[in-house]
């Protein structure tokens, strides 16, 4: 596939994103800016008219529903789907999924992707040669409880570098795709790990161009889900907004 | 409360979201199964080869479903809910029913920082008021063979008209 990033005639520097980067900074909302140079693949892909404010309308009040039929709960663990054990360090990832009154999102899909612990992704796209790990594929799937709680076993994602610029570097990170019970609700995201140095130079967190708005991807270490001899903990909350009316208050 | 912000899908989504069947809500043997079917294209007219499509819809007689069964169909079971990776040419591809007012569509592609929604209507009667005349036909499906085509421009002149929703992530 042909990145746009690839085509200019010179290859931009880490100095020359991070200054547009700085330009930009607290130019957007709580949400990423869609329109956002210093990531260049999406200088063709983002809209260049005004989003159409609507209601939803339909089934759009409604979402997808999955069931113990859809998801084994054995794919919450990423560490046992193959014959060995993944190398790198072995972590609980946990946390709750509400709306934006701090009602639970129950029983609903959430689906985690990631590189493994040597920031390598097991999509044949990824040509990083980094290895691969025979025992980890670094795909997973659950649904949340009656609480909206929500929680994977898996191994810390390494950094990895990507065409955007010269010696472009990305922050470690999972992938987190989730269904509330509308379906404008649908959120698809990435998690990041406290403290990663490379966060000022990532144009795709960047995107979000406030610091506080970023906070709210980066998950909190928490001793307490610490398994001795077994795993670290981070937890991480996620807000899906919406809906203002009920689903049976809509005709 | 602040909603958590989106962040894109990436280019490595697809073994991870991909899952067979995920684009065929019924059989094509189906005797009302219809083909939903377009190109996601980019602001200079290119395919888009890593995008997700997702599609939500009611059942034909407009009743919404709320079913499990979407990841491992049974070939029964009409959840209503199905997704599809664009392939090498940008094109995507559903086997569905037919619903009586429109397909409501999830867009996720690298280099989309955040997911879009849009319509795929099956007449111009149930297009918003709203939307500029002169983009109400990027709303539209195409009659073309036993299918409906719908291509999702993202961004250009004839780009497909995409939702927010006020009082979600807005």
């Amino acid at each position: 596939m042909t990145d746009p990033a690839r085509r200019r005639p010179a290859e931009p520097s880490q100095a020359g994103v991070t200054a547009e980067i700085a330009a930009l900074g607290g130019s957007g909302g709580a949400q990423p800016r869609m329109d956002y140079p210093p990531y260049r693949s999406s200088l063709l892909r983002h809209p260049s008219k005004a989003l159409q404010q609507a209601d939803p309308e339909g089934v759009e009040w409604f979402a997808p529903m999955f069931g113990a039929q859809d998801v084994n709960p054995i794919e919450a663990d990423l560490t046992i789907q193959h014959r060995g054990v993944p190398i790198g360090e072995r972590l609980t990832v946990t946390g709750r999924v509400s709306d934006g009154d701090g009602r639970p999102v129950a029983h609903q899909l959430l689906e985690v992707w990631q590189a493994n612990a040597a920031g390598r992704y097991i999509h044949q796209g990824d040509q990083h040669p980094a290895p691969l790990d025979p025992n980890f594929t670094g795909a997973g799937r659950c649904l949340t409880d009656s609480d909206g709680c929500y929680r994977f076993t898996t191994v810390k994602p390494g950094p990895y570098p990507w065409g955007n610029h010269r010696n472009a570097w990305r922050p470690a990170h999972i992938h987190f795709s989730l269904f509330g019970s509308a379906f404008p609700q649908r959120l698809v995201t990435q998690m990041y790990f406290p403290g990663d140095p490379l966060f000022p130079y990532d144009p795709i967190l960047q995107a979000i161009t406030g610091a506080r708005d970023r906070e709210r991807l980066i998950a909190t270490y928490d001793h307490d889900l610490t398994i001795p001899q077994i795993s670290t903990g981070y937890r991480w909350d996620v807000v899906l907004t919406g809906p203002r009316r009920t689903p049976t208050e809509q005709s | 409360m602040t909603g958590t912000p989106g962040q894109t899908v990436g280019p490595f989504f697809e073994y991870a979201l991909a899952y067979p069947g995920g684009s065929e809500l019924v059989p094509r043997s189906d005797p009302g199964a219809v083909r939903l079917f377009g190109r996601v294209l980019d602001g200079a007219g290119d395919p888009v080869p890593d995008a997700l499509i997702e599609i939500w819809q009611p059942a034909p007689d407009g009743s919404v479903v709320q079913r499990a069964g979407s990841l491992h169909r049974d070939g029964w079971t009409f959840t209503g809910w199905g997704r599809c990776a664009t392939d090498d040419a940008g094109q995507y591809g559903f086997t569905t029913l037919a619903p009586p007012s429109f397909w409501s569509i999830a867009v996720f592609a690298r280099g989309l920082l955040d997911r879009l929604f849009t319509r795929a209507y099956l007449t111009s009667d149930d297009v918003p008021l709203s939307i500029p005349d002169d983009r109400r036909a990027s709303l539209i499906v195409g009659r073309e063979g036993a299918g409906y085509r719908f291509d999702i421009r993202l961004q250009g002149e004839d780009e497909t008209v995409f939702f927010s929703f006020p009082g979600y992530r807005d």
